[in-house]
């Protein structure tokens, strides 16, 4: 469905992405870990043509690059931004509306759609006419994801859904994605939170500098030393870095 | 019927999704080696290279080899890419060749080991309500663990016993109802002769196939092989530098080895330019694994001689071929010039009625020319015959060795089971030029 090739990313004359290659098959849950500042969130950027990139970036056959955002959107790529980014003074309902606008559709399909999110997520259900400034951290991310599925989208980029939320939300909010990736969506995911996110993904990526350092199963990157002292809290440092002169 | 396979996703998977699976595997490999390797460091450093100058598979070719020397440089732990803690096992190399190497495994290194070995078992023919006999040594030798693991993690029944010991071998095998065996092809052969010794017959054994390796072989000496232990045999391939069995294996169809392109990449050069051949041509093959992590290597010179077979396979496989290994680069003899492989002596041997594929070539200089001569067992039932018998099978060996190899040859026949056995590698080659180099 997804696949990048040699993708290298810049932010003014800084490469923040050294030719990355990496695929995301249909239906799977892909995440990409690493610490802060290795390049996961310019990665789900670049495909959402939000930053100047250069390689191939190839969904289903077509190469994205150089497409204006909205297009990219309409091409059924929804990314749900790390921080959520939602309108304070909008209602959930609002956004909802907002976030099926790229499909230009009857009415009644958007209000259709608007009761599975909220069958989805029935916290949002209950709070439909509320502002978004007046919900939850775990509300907020709930919305921005459903604002983003309205688009119906074939795959969605995720980034940091667990940033700043009680673990008990996180895990809500992991067990709907796995649920959406089973009823067929695909996921791009970035996480900081690796153990959390290699539990609800099918492959992953670590990332490093701006490099791919390592890819596997969830199961191979979970029983991978260096993984675990990297990012599992096992350790310090990171993972190239972390365990020069260990031998 | 349809094809037996381990792992049938991957093993069909579309050539361009190995591809891709390729590159990133061998971009992240890249990355690892030239932070981690100081070896790797310093050779991409002297060649002037990065590893993200890699943007494809071809080139790879601008890369620089590693070597069994290398690793013999870097001994013990030198290669190695993690820590020494998270290594979980140690084998070393056979040392037949000279000094030994270590070859590391992380858990996730046995595990695809594991996968691998058991996807060769597989395509061999071995399934979960097999009786495995193991008879490759085990210890510090890839070869028995290796398949160890893979039998085991398909369900099958595992006799771990072990080389050596023919008699027992046959008896085991027989009050067992073995019904696979794992050797090299030499002591499968060595215990077919001596099942015969025994008055054991095939059909008193419940054998059923035969996974050979290790050792180079020809097509004579299985049809020999499938012959006098009534099996099916296939080949298989690998080397402890870069994991151990379970890198290739045919599948039923016979016709070359699929390798394991999903954690290897292959490539065939010109052994002594080292250049890259095309599809189809013969060369050394030269193997980069994308998956390892304790020990990976960039382009490790094998040293074993084959080409790379791209067509479609009957059996569904998508996974590229290799043609069974001809001999070694450093088996390879070169006789007043003409380069002379031991199983170009074993095919011929094969053929000619009289002679078992026992056989060693010593090579020797009488004054500044090579001489080579092949020593040869002959059947019990000839040597007690009359010598001119014997002398006729001596011309005729001789010329049929000169035919296909263009060099003059001298023919020793010697006696029955004189020549040494073993359940390692059989030696081929006995060189005596060596002190005059």
């Amino acid at each position: 469905m997804l696949r990048l090739r040699n993708l290298s990313a810049y932010y003014g004359r800084v490469r923040a992405l050294h030719r990355i290659s990496l695929h995301v098959a249909p239906g799977e849950i892909v995440c990409l870990i690493g610490a802060n500042g290795a390049g996961k969130t310019t990665t789900l950027r670049a495909i959402s043509g939000l930053v100047r990139t250069e390689g191939q970036i190839l969904y289903d056959g077509h190469d994205l690059r150089g497409l204006p955002p909205e297009k990219i959107v309409e091409m059924g790529v929804a990314h749900v931004p790390e921080g959520r980014q939602l309108f304070s003074d909008l209602t959930v309902l609002d956004h909802l509306r907002l976030g099926a606008y790229v499909r230009r559709v009857p009415r009644r399909e958007v209000e259709r759609d608007i009761e599975a999110a909220f069958a989805l997520f029935p916290a949002l259900g209950e709070r439909a006419d509320q502002p978004a400034g007046t919900l939850s951290g775990g509300e907020g991310q709930m919305l921005a994801i459903a604002k983003a599925l309205m688009a119906r989208p074939k795959l969605l980029l995720l980034d940091e859904p667990s940033l700043g939320l009680a673990p008990m939300l996180v895990r809500e909010i992991f067990r709907t994605i796995k649920k959406l990736s089973e009823e067929g969506l695909t996921v791009l995911l970035v996480e900081q939170n690796a153990m959390m996110a290699l539990e609800v993904s099918d492959r992953g990526y670590v990332l490093e500098t701006g490099r791919i350092v390592l890819e596997g199963t969830s199961e191979e990157l979970l029983g991978n030393r260096e993984v675990q002292r990297a990012y599992l809290g096992k350790g310090r440092g990171g993972f190239l870095e972390g365990v020069r002169g260990a031998i | 019927m349809k094809a037996q396979m381990w792992n049938p996703e991957v093993e069909t998977l579309p050539r361009e999704e190995i591809e891709q699976l390729q590159l990133e595997r061998l971009q992240s490999t890249l990355n690892r080696v030239y932070h981690r390797v100081p070896f790797y460091r310093q050779l991409f450093d002297e060649e002037g290279i990065v590893p993200e100058d890699i943007t494809s598979l071809s080139d790879l070719a601008n890369l620089p080899f590693t070597t069994k020397e290398d690793l013999r440089r870097n001994y013990p732990y030198g290669m190695f890419a993690v820590p020494l803690r998270d290594i979980v096992r140690l084998h070393s190399s056979t040392g037949t060749t000279g000094f030994p190497t270590v070859v590391g495994y992380t858990a996730n290194d046995l595990r695809h080991w594991s996968e691998l070995t058991a996807r060769v078992l597989v395509a061999g023919g071995v399934g979960r309500d097999d009786i495995v006999q193991i008879a490759f040594d085990y210890g510090m030798f890839t070869g028995a663990l290796g398949f160890h693991y893979g039998a085991e993690l398909i369900g099958a029944t595992v006799i771990p016993i072990s080389g050596g010991n023919p008699e027992r071998q046959i008896r085991i095998m027989k009050d067992f109802r073995t019904t696979g065996l794992l050797c090299t092809p030499s002591y499968a052969l060595f215990l077919a002769e001596k099942m015969e010794e025994m008055g054991v017959s095939p059909a008193e054994l419940s054998l059923r196939v035969g996974l050979f390796g290790a050792e180079p072989w020809s097509e004579e000496m299985r049809r020999q092989i499938e012959e006098r232990m009534g099996i099916s045999a296939t080949d298989n391939y690998g080397l402890s530098e870069v994991m151990g069995p379970g890198v290739s294996g045919e599948c039923e169809e016979k016709a070359g080895l699929h390798i394991a392109e999903d954690h290897f990449i292959p490539e065939v050069v010109d052994p002594k330019t080292g250049e890259v051949l095309p599809p189809g041509e013969q060369g050394e093959l030269v193997l980069t694994t994308i998956t390892k992590e304790a020990l990976p290597l960039i382009r490790y010179r094998t040293g074993d001689i084959t080409r790379l077979i791209y067509d479609p396979c009957p059996c569904g496989r998508t996974h590229a071929r290799m043609e069974r290994v001809s001999g070694r680069t450093d088996d390879m003899i070169i006789i007043r010039g003409v380069n002379v492989f031991p199983s170009q002596v074993e095919s011929v041997l094969m053929a000619i009625e009289g002679t078992t594929p026992h056989y060693q070539l010593v090579v020797d200089r009488s004054g500044v020319l090579d001489e080579l001569e092949v020593w040869v067992e002959v059947g019990e039932e000839i040597f007690s015959d009359e010598i001119r018998k014997l002398e006729a099978l001596e011309r005729e060996v001789r010329d049929a060795l000169e035919g296909v190899l263009g060099i003059s040859v001298r023919v020793r026949l010697v006696e029955p089971k004189t020549l040494e056995r073993t359940s390692g590698k059989a030696k081929r080659v006995i060189e005596r030029r060596r002190s005059e180099l």
